[in-house]
């Protein structure tokens, strides 16, 4: 490495001022780098703004029944055709990515909020209290969850709140189960023990220390919690139990394409297109990130260094 | 007084099939700048009781007990975990054996050295990264401040033993355990860190723990070496009158499994069998099965420590005169 800079006290300095946690950056560099999560990244976030601003790309109202126009082929008036209400299946898309993305959104936040401290807690402090908890876990691992979906919103009726709230609760023990095995193989590391030799405290090197290293699994899980939701969502719809008509749905409008298959096939291709491509950009940018967040698994430092030395 | 005052320590785990008496009895002290050497084998004990005095052993299953356990007149015994946090590191620091898995291995080593400054001595961001740099050419570490950045996987293991020493050292503590912590390296930079570790502490006027089984090593570096057998300290002395009389069974099997560079050619005598199973109670000496010198005391009585000289005890029945040096 060629040094510009003068002394080391300089160099020092330097390195001082920008900050040595540049971890993080060169965690989002790596991201990048990566082909597939790179297009997956930018997959997911075309897919996002759509969802933001369906208001103003939507060509039509979502909803608007218009039966004098009702399944016409993709073409100049309609870019992805009608349905057999007459309604904008773009317009109808684009505002169903909204019930989708958020649906995804909240089941993962709700199941990593609740099952990443449990995980962590078992898996940290052991004893009684690993087993009070997990075993908690394993009775709710026992429900199906697609059925526990259902019972839930058969209880307390169709809606998108309740579905949310089923397929989160379904996940909690999964990603607890996830967090509290890797938090027992990293409790037992040489270095989680050098921490408390340096004086850490145990929320410190649990928070600091430990989470820090079982994210890799717990970011896999919450593609994997993520994906499962936007599918999970798009099924309770299809089978009547999620979105309700004539609210878009990428599901809902699967369950209603399905009788018109033959005659107007665009009704089904366009929502199964986006559900495959949401959910395979968020597996993609989901790898990507496992590798990012590991920088054992960094392969290529020496190339990038060598390249931000020419940008410099 | 003494900095560090161990009497009677003893640490014993709960396991499924009984207590493990990993130490039991352990006494010394150590002296501000002194350097102790606790060599034995496997499983003598000798981390456990470094682990102890850190109050690093996990309660439970084990459980620590002593008639003293003193560091500068801190008990640390009845200390609370928040000023036993204070102190480690920053009065008491230890260095582990494997430096391969002593760093966390997804932090940068600039992160994992500042975090110590800025926890024990309060420093902020900036003065920690220069402090760190300062630190890391302390230990002989090239281009210290482009290394902050680096992941501990892209270091070498001797140059992690180095980032290990520079955090051990980084709030200048008046004890240093090192404990076995050149075992995991090859030959050469062993002694690079050994000389590093000996530099530093005298300089600093660091008392050091220098835990090994390498009794080379602890003749070239330590003022007092304890032996240490089945959780018990066998023989302890000064340096010198230790190896050049050594007055234990052990001690004596030990330096004859050792080589040396006069005796080149002559074959190495190992210590035959296996240390004892430390949940049994010990009646008799816990070397007898394997001891070469045994006299017949040995099969009746636990041999009481015995002065050998100024400083020096020996907790053996025989009388190893002839095996002496000079």
């Amino acid at each position: 490495m060629a040094t510009s800079v003068g002394t080391r006290a300089e160099e020092g300095e330097f390195l001082a001022s920008q900050r040595y946690e540049g971890g993080m950056r060169l965690a989002a560099r790596q991201l990048v780098r990566n082909r597939a999560a790179a297009t997956g990244l930018v997959c997911l976030a075309l897919i996002c703004l759509c969802a933001l601003l369906a208001p103003l790309l939507a060509p039509y109202d979502p909803v608007q029944i218009n039966l004098s126009a009702k399944l016409r082929p993709p073409g100049d008036e309609y870019l992805l055709g009608t349905d057999h209400f007459g309604r904008d299946v773009l317009s109808r898309l684009l505002y169903g990515a909204r019930v989708s993305l958020l649906v995804g959104l909240i089941v993962v936040t709700f199941a990593l909020s609740i099952g990443v401290p449990i995980g962590l807690i078992a898996g940290f402090l052991g004893g009684t209290i690993d087993n009070v908890l997990m075993r908690a876990m394993d009775a709710f691992l026992t429900f199906p969850p697609l059925l526990l979906a259902v019972a839930i919103v058969g209880l307390m009726g169709p809606d998108i709140e309740n579905v949310t709230l089923a397929l989160g609760v379904v996940q909690v023990p999964v990603l607890a189960r996830i967090v509290r095995g890797s938090t027992l193989a990293v409790r037992e590391e040489t270095y989680i023990t050098a921490m408390r030799a340096l004086g850490a405290s145990p929320l410190r090197i649990v928070t600091r220390h430990v989470l820090r290293n079982t994210l890799s699994p717990i970011v896999v899980q919450i593609t994997i919690v993520f994906s499962a939701a936007v599918i999970a969502e798009a099924s309770l719809s299809f089978l009547g139990l999620g979105t309700q008509p004539p609210q878009p749905s990428w599901g809902r409008d699967l369950a209603d394409a399905r009788r018109y298959m033959a005659d107007a096939p665009w009704l089904f291709l366009a929502p199964t297109a986006a559900l495959m491509l949401a959910v395979l950009s968020i597996n993609f940018v989901g790898d990507g990130l496992r590798d990012a967040l590991d920088p054992r698994a960094w392969r290529t430092r020496r190339r990038r260094a060598g390249r931000n030395e020419r940008a410099v | 007084m003494s900095l560090l005052e161990v009497v009677n320590l003893r640490t014993h785990f709960a396991t499924d099939r009984g207590t493990v008496r990993a130490v039991d009895g352990v006494s010394f002290t150590l002296d501000d700048g002194e350097v102790l050497g606790l060599v034995g084998e496997s499983g003598s004990g000798k981390s456990v009781t470094a682990l102890s005095i850190m109050r690093l052993v996990r309660e439970p299953p084990g459980r620590i007990s002593a008639d003293r356990l003193v560091f500068d007149g801190i008990d640390l015994l009845q200390a609370q975990p928040q000023e036993l946090r204070a102190l480690r590191t920053a009065r008491i620091a230890i260095v582990f054996q494997d430096p391969m898995r002593s760093l966390n291995p997804v932090l940068t080593i600039g992160r994992q050295l500042t975090e110590t400054l800025r926890r024990h001595q309060g420093l902020d961001a900036k003065p920690a990264a220069r402090r760190a740099v300062k630190l890391l050419e302390m230990v002989g570490i090239p281009s210290a401040a482009k290394r902050l950045t680096a992941y501990p996987h892209q270091f070498s293991g001797g140059m992690r033993q180095r980032v290990m020493i520079a955090i051990a050292l980084s709030c200048n503590p008046r004890i240093l355990i090192a404990d076995e912590a050149t075992t995991a390296l090859d030959v050469t930079i062993q002694a690079q860190i050994v000389d590093l570790v000996k530099r530093l502490t005298r300089e600093m006027g660091t008392a050091v723990i220098w835990i090994s089984h390498d009794l080379g090593l602890v003749a070239g570096f330590c003022d007092v070496v304890n032996v240490m057998y089945a959780g018990r300290i066998v023989e302890a002395g000064p340096v010198r009158d230790v190896f050049q009389r050594p007055s234990h069974g052990y001690t004596l099997g030990l330096m004859s499994c050792t080589p040396r560079v006069d005796l080149v050619g002559q074959p190495l005598t190992p210590i035959e069998g296996l240390p004892p199973n430390l949940m049994e109670p010990i009646r008799l000496c816990p070397f007898l099965p394997r001891c070469r010198v045994s006299v017949g005391a040995c099969a009746s009585v636990l041999p009481p420590a015995r002065a050998i000289s100024p400083g020096h005890f020996a907790s053996c029945h025989a009388d190893l005169r002839a095996h002496w040096r000079g």
